[in-house]
């Protein structure tokens, strides 16, 4: 910042007191009158550089008789110094209204700013389902997986289903062709049931989300193309008791501390004694009441046999629910179709959460 | 099944009153769910009145209608013969019959509103009501006349007690294991379980005589899984009906209320007995049948003409009903022709049989036959109440029909029949699979009343099931039986402790991961079917049509290849989207997609309730398509909206890559792109992509006369990518070396090479040239023209030197550059840009 006095300046008469005042006056004047930074750095040159006046006074001190040299010098030097105080002050001070300008050439109007991206969003589905796994997973479950196009084995026989049974027929299940080659799109999550018991160790906590298949049209409560989670749990002394804990848990995690699930006698072929499951909805728009929410057991003995495990030691529970049911009561949505058409303003409209 | 209250009101005592509330509550609190609440839907005034005279007036219209006068009540208010004056359509009644009338304020099905009005010239007022118009069936040929149902009533009587019009049935959804509720019979003892209020087993209120002289053979050559097609087979006969009788009109109502509609008299005995025992009935007309009956299964290219009229082809597993003529019904489903009673029949045979379910079932979906019969064979029919059911038959015809019950009959029953197994239960299971407490005593009270017998001196007990109940056959279904009767609300609430997870794993991780991550980045996610059409599997996926996995029972015929590929399905969204004007697109979605095996599906089946052998397991896995995880993208329209001052920026391939790059970085890994090519692509603008080695999929533009053809936009931008593939390709952790603290030294470095040579090509040259003092290297700009050949192009890089242990000169940085220059000069014949 400092100039350096190096050059030598022009010769000047020698400074008096007065000059040297004048001259700091006249400088004084210059720098409180300047508009800009740029303004005012052109005024430090002209009244502080080595061709100011105050720089001709200071090369002219050595001119000087040696008597008057110092007191001289100090005049000098104090002009000099009063001098550049000023200047930065006024810097200071310009440079605060400048910046002041320049944010005020900077505003916008921050409401008419375009995304740079268009949105994206999760399918609520998918989120749902993924935030019911994690109720289990937080319990030290974990999460099973299978092949939605099964073997008839692992989606019926396995399952308790008898050969005869109606759901085997063609109306219900998507059969691969050729038919006669057993195999079908699952139609329900329960094959990975026994996946889950046949390649891990006793016990056995596995909660299985997926997409599921049934020959229903599409309309506006059904879906060819569904998803649900099902949970099975094989353990030495399990009961009727701890399926009711575990769904009371996943009510509460899903649906609030009021929630709870009430079961009523049913029938399936993989569990007995079956239960169908209804939850207490407690924020239901309309009111709290209870809807129904999925099936539930105690896995059937055959079942056990299937994956060569002892039912007279181990026993447990399965329960199933659909996730496009939940999402509809949970987020209140009324029809199916908007869930399977993919328009994006049905995804947009969750964004990523559900 | 459809409990009309009045019905069941015979064999119950409820403590309450019963509605249809308070039935629906204590059914669903044993497991029947309700379905459905049925009513006539009449309100008064309803009244009987008669047809004192009536005046045909031939109308311009061609109908001709009656001026009737009727009379509804005996006196008027004021003593003097009361008639009203009614316009009627219908010719099938005379003066002084005695008829249905619905006055002015009645309402009748469909909110059908009666009102005193001007029609035909006359005010009538009110209606002369058909058995259709009041809900008690189809027949809308003429008037009901109450004559005809052996009804004399006072003039004035309400018609709507009179009718059973004030009936309510309960509909209940009874699950495939409880064949017996859906009876009358079945339906009051589990209401007495529910309430423990008194019922009656309707079986036990008669007493069942014996037939005789009737042949009946039972000749079974091809059970079915070892059942013989028909164990139980009870003939009847009832002569000298007139089958032509009125149908009284509670058994009407009661039919109407339970869903079936009043054919004839004998015939709705037979179904009104069904419908009360759970057994079903079959009529035959003794005079059309010829010799005996013989029960077997059809021989091959056997016919029957059913009495639907249609000529049925049966097959060798059809059980039959044949007399020496041939077949005359097809067992447990439907009857012939031949045979049907009509209303000419006098003499007639009961046939009330137990048919094994499993054939009955087969043989009413072979046919496509299902029916109120075949549905309770297949579901199990009490083997011991045919003979209850045949007398309550026989009692009905000689009540109403007028018949007298004859000797000639059979009975055949197979040894066995009615022998249940019995099944060993403990007490403790109630509490170690139920979780409920309940005493011995209490368990073994609920089991006799449900029709168990109980041998419980010694444990475990020896429990044998009723005879209606096959669905007991081990000790859960007995703890469920005592379960819910005690009443499911009764079982606490424990939350298990499962032994330690390890949470998602890495690939599960990881997929969420590359969803969530392409969601926020802009995209879209969709869940599209993954039924496609063959055509575009095949153009998307390469598969060849006869190769690709095809579902036999599609919904659509036209759509029923599963998808090799996730394109098919993305662009039938996008399509959907654009058709309702949401153009600018990013959609994504996360999937199976099926991938044949060298063979499809195996040729047997294992059984179940057996551990199959590790080999069969095996052979079921590699039996079915591979299914990998896959990720798809297509974008359409613009990547940034145009707002203010900004216009809008179309897609293109740029896009489909940065979706590869995006999700391959979500997957922990690092894109490579090559010049890649497929026939569904753009031949110049389609990439493909590579991680660790592995190629994972492709990113470009779709070609586009394939858009044109899929009615989308010229530039459609796609990305699919393997996803299994590229979470298989990405192994272990990433790791990490000390940072270099020392400053780095960038240069630019500007090469010529034919157009021929791929960019990263050049830069892979440069990079592996310059050795490790390279940091990074990025092009930044191609230039093809003026100063440059024809097949020529600049392509500039931005290098980025910087040294692990200290600071570089330039000019080890320009010998680094200089160093890969040279490696692409020799490989490509790059030349420095002058």
């Amino acid at each position: 910042m400092s100039d350096t006095p190096e050059p030598t300046p022009a010769a000047t008469p020698a400074p008096t007191p007065e000059s040297v005042q004048s001259a700091l006056a006249d400088a004084l004047a210059a720098v409180s009158a300047a508009q800009s930074v740029a303004e005012l750095k052109t005024v430090r040159a002209s009244h502080l550089g080595d061709a100011s006046v105050l720089a001709g006074f200071h090369a002219g001190i050595k001119s000087l008789p040696a008597e008057q040299r110092a007191d001289v010098g100090k005049l000098v030097g104090g002009a000099k110094a009063e001098l550049s105080a000023a200047v930065e002050a006024k810097t200071a001070e310009l440079e605060s209204i400048e910046e002041a300008q320049q944010l005020q050439a900077d505003a916008v109007d921050v409401t008419a700013i375009a995304a740079t991206t268009h949105p994206g969003g999760r399918h609520p589905l998918t989120v749902l389902m993924e935030q019911m796994a994690d109720v289990f997973v937080s319990m030290g479950w974990e999460i099973g997986e299978g092949p939605e196009l099964e073997h008839e084995w692992f989606n019926f026989d396995a399952l308790n289903f008898d050969a005869d049974h109606p759901a085997r027929a063609l109306q219900d299940t998507f059969f691969i062709d050729p038919v006669e080659r057993h195999l079908l799109l699952r139609t329900h999550t329960s094959p990975v049931q026994m996946r889950s018991l046949l390649s891990r160790d006793l016990p056995v906590y596995v909660v299985s989300p997926g997409r599921v298949y049934r020959t229903d049209e599409l309309d506006a409560t059904h879906t060819p193309v569904f998803h649900q989670i099902e949970g099975i749990a094989i353990d030495r002394g399990l009961t009727m008791a701890h399926l009711r804990g575990t769904l009371d848990h996943l009510a509460r995690a899903m649906f609030g501390d009021d929630a709870k699930v009430r079961l009523r006698p049913n029938y399936f072929p993989f569990t007995e004694p079956s239960a169908e499951m209804d939850i207490w909805h407690p924020t239901f728009r309309g009111g709290a009441r209870w809807i129904e929410w999925g099936g539930c057991g105690m896995v059937n003995r055959n079942v056990l046999l299937a994956a060569g495990i002892d039912p007279d030691e181990y026993q447990g529970f399965a329960f199933g629910m659909g996730i496009e049911r939940t999402l509809m009561f949970r987020n209140n949505i009324s029809d199916m179709r908007d869930m399977v058409e993919g328009d994006i303003r049905f995804t947009q409209g969750f964004g990523m959460v559900v | 099944m459809r409990v009309p209250l009045s019905w069941l009101r015979e064999y119950v005592e409820p403590a309450t009153p019963l509605t249809a509330q308070s039935l629906h509550d204590a059914l669903v609190s044993v497991g029947l769910e309700e379905e459905d609440v049925h009513t006539f839907d009449v309100t008064g005034p309803v009244v009987v009145g008669q047809v004192e005279s009536f005046v045909d007036e031939p109308q311009s219209n061609g109908k001709t209608i009656r001026w009737c006068q009727v009379r509804v009540a005996e006196t008027d208010t004021q003593g003097a013969p009361a008639a009203r004056g009614i316009v009627c359509g219908a010719d099938n009644f005379v003066e002084g019959d005695k008829v249905v009338v619905t006055l002015p304020g009645a309402v009748l099905p469909g909110g059908f509103e009666i009102a005193a009005r001007k029609t035909y010239g006359h005010v009538s007022d009110g209606m002369i009501a058909s058995a259709k118009e009041l809900g008690l069936g189809d027949d809308h040929s003429g008037i009901l006349r109450l004559g005809e149902l052996g009804l004399d009533p006072a003039l004035g009587t309400d018609a709507i007690d009179l009718l059973g019009l004030d009936d309510v049935a309960v509909e209940v959804n009874v699950t495939p294991d409880r064949g017996y509720a859906m009876s009358i019979r079945g339906i009051a003892r589990e209401y007495h379980h529910a309430t423990g209020d008194p019922f009656t087993d309707p079986a036990l209120t008669l007493t069942p005589s014996v037939g005789e002289g009737f042949s009946v053979t039972l000749d079974d050559s091809a059970p079915i899984r070892r059942q013989a097609g028909c164990q139980v087979f009870i003939a009847r006969s009832v002569t000298g009906i007139n089958a032509t009788a009125p149908t009284p009109p509670f058994m009407v109502a009661r039919l109407a209320l339970a869903g079936m509609r009043s054919i004839s008299l004998p015939v709705d005995i037979t179904n009104y007995v069904m419908l009360e025992y759970g057994q079903p009935i079959h009529g035959y007309d003794l005079d059309r049948l010829t010799g005996g009956i013989t029960v077997r299964r059809a021989t091959p290219g056997e016919t029957l003409r059913t009495l639907d009229d249609q000529e049925r082809t049966l097959d060798p597993e059809d059980l039959l009903i044949t007399d020496d003529s041939g077949p005359i019904g097809i067992a447990g489903v439907m009857g012939g022709a031949a045979t049907e009673l009509d209303d000419s029949s006098t003499n007639v045979l009961i046939e009330a049989a137990w048919f094994d379910p499993v054939s009955i079932a087969r043989t009413a979906r072979r046919h496509k036959l299902p029916s109120e019969a075949s549905k309770r064979f297949q579901r199990g029919v009490d083997p011991l109440v045919a003979e209850a059911a045949a007398q309550r038959v026989v009692d009905l015809l000689v009540h109403y029909a007028g018949g007298t019950a004859g000797e000639l009959g059979a009975r055949v029953v197979m040894d066995l029949v009615g022998q249940m197994p019995q099944v060993s239960f403990s007490p403790e299971s109630v509490l170690g699979v139920a979780g409920i407490e309940v005493t011995a005593e209490r368990s073994q009270a609920i089991l006799e009343d449900i029709g168990c017998h109980v041998e419980s001196t010694t444990e475990p007990w020896s429990v044998t099931p009723p005879t209606w109940r096959p669905d007991l056959h081990d000790f859960p279904t007995l703890v469920e039986e005592i379960a819910r009767i005690v009443g499911f609300e009764s079982i606490p609430s424990l939350l298990p402790q499962a032994p330690s997870g390890t949470g998602l794993t890495a690939a599960q991780a990881a997929k969420r991961r590359i969803v969530s991550g392409l969601a926020a980045a802009g995209y879209t996610e969709v869940l599209s079917y993954p039924f496609v059409e063959a055509g575009l599997n095949e153009t998307f996926s390469g598969v060849t049509e006869d190769a690709q996995v095809v579902v036999a029972n599609a919904l659509d015929p036209q759509v029923n290849r599963m998808r090799a590929s996730l394109l098919p399905g993305l662009v039938g969204v996008v399509h959907r989207n654009h058709s309702r004007g949401l153009v600018d697109l990013a959609v994504f979605e996360a999937g199976s997609v099926f991938l044949p095996p060298d063979t499809l599906g195996t040729d047997t089946i294992e059984p179940g309730a057996t551990q199959p052998s590790a080999e069969a397991i095996s052979q079921m896995n590699q039996s079915l398509p591979a299914q990998p995880w896959w990720v798809a993208g297509v974008l359409t329209g613009t990547r940034r909206p145009r707002g203010v001052g900004a216009p809008a920026e179309p897609v293109g391939i740029a896009d489909a890559l940065q979706a590869a790059r995006d999700c391959v970085a979500l997957a922990g890994g690092v894109l490579e792109v090559r010049q890649g090519s497929h026939p569904a692509f753009h031949p110049g603008r389609t990439a493909e992509l590579v991680v660790s080695g592995t190629v994972i999929g492709r990113a470009g533009e779709l070609l586009p006369s394939l858009a044109e053809s899929l009615d989308l936009p010229r530039v459609v931008a796609a990305c699919e990518i393997d996803g299994t593939a590229l979470l298989g390709a990405i192994s272990g952790h990433p790791t990490m070396d000390p940072l270099s603290p020392y400053p780095a030294a960038t240069q630019d470095l500007s090469v010529v090479v034919a157009t021929e040579h791929a960019a990263g090509d050049i830069r892979q040259a440069i990079v592996e040239g310059a050795g490790e003092l390279l940091e990074s290297c990025e092009l930044v700009d191609s230039y093809s023209g003026e100063g440059l050949g024809e097949n020529q192009v600049s392509l500039t890089f931005a290098l980025r030197f910087r040294a692990a242990d200290r600071t570089l000169t330039q000019a080890e940085a320009t010998e680094a550059k200089e160093a890969g220059l040279a490696l692409a000069a020799s490989r490509f014949g790059a030349t420095l840009r002058g």
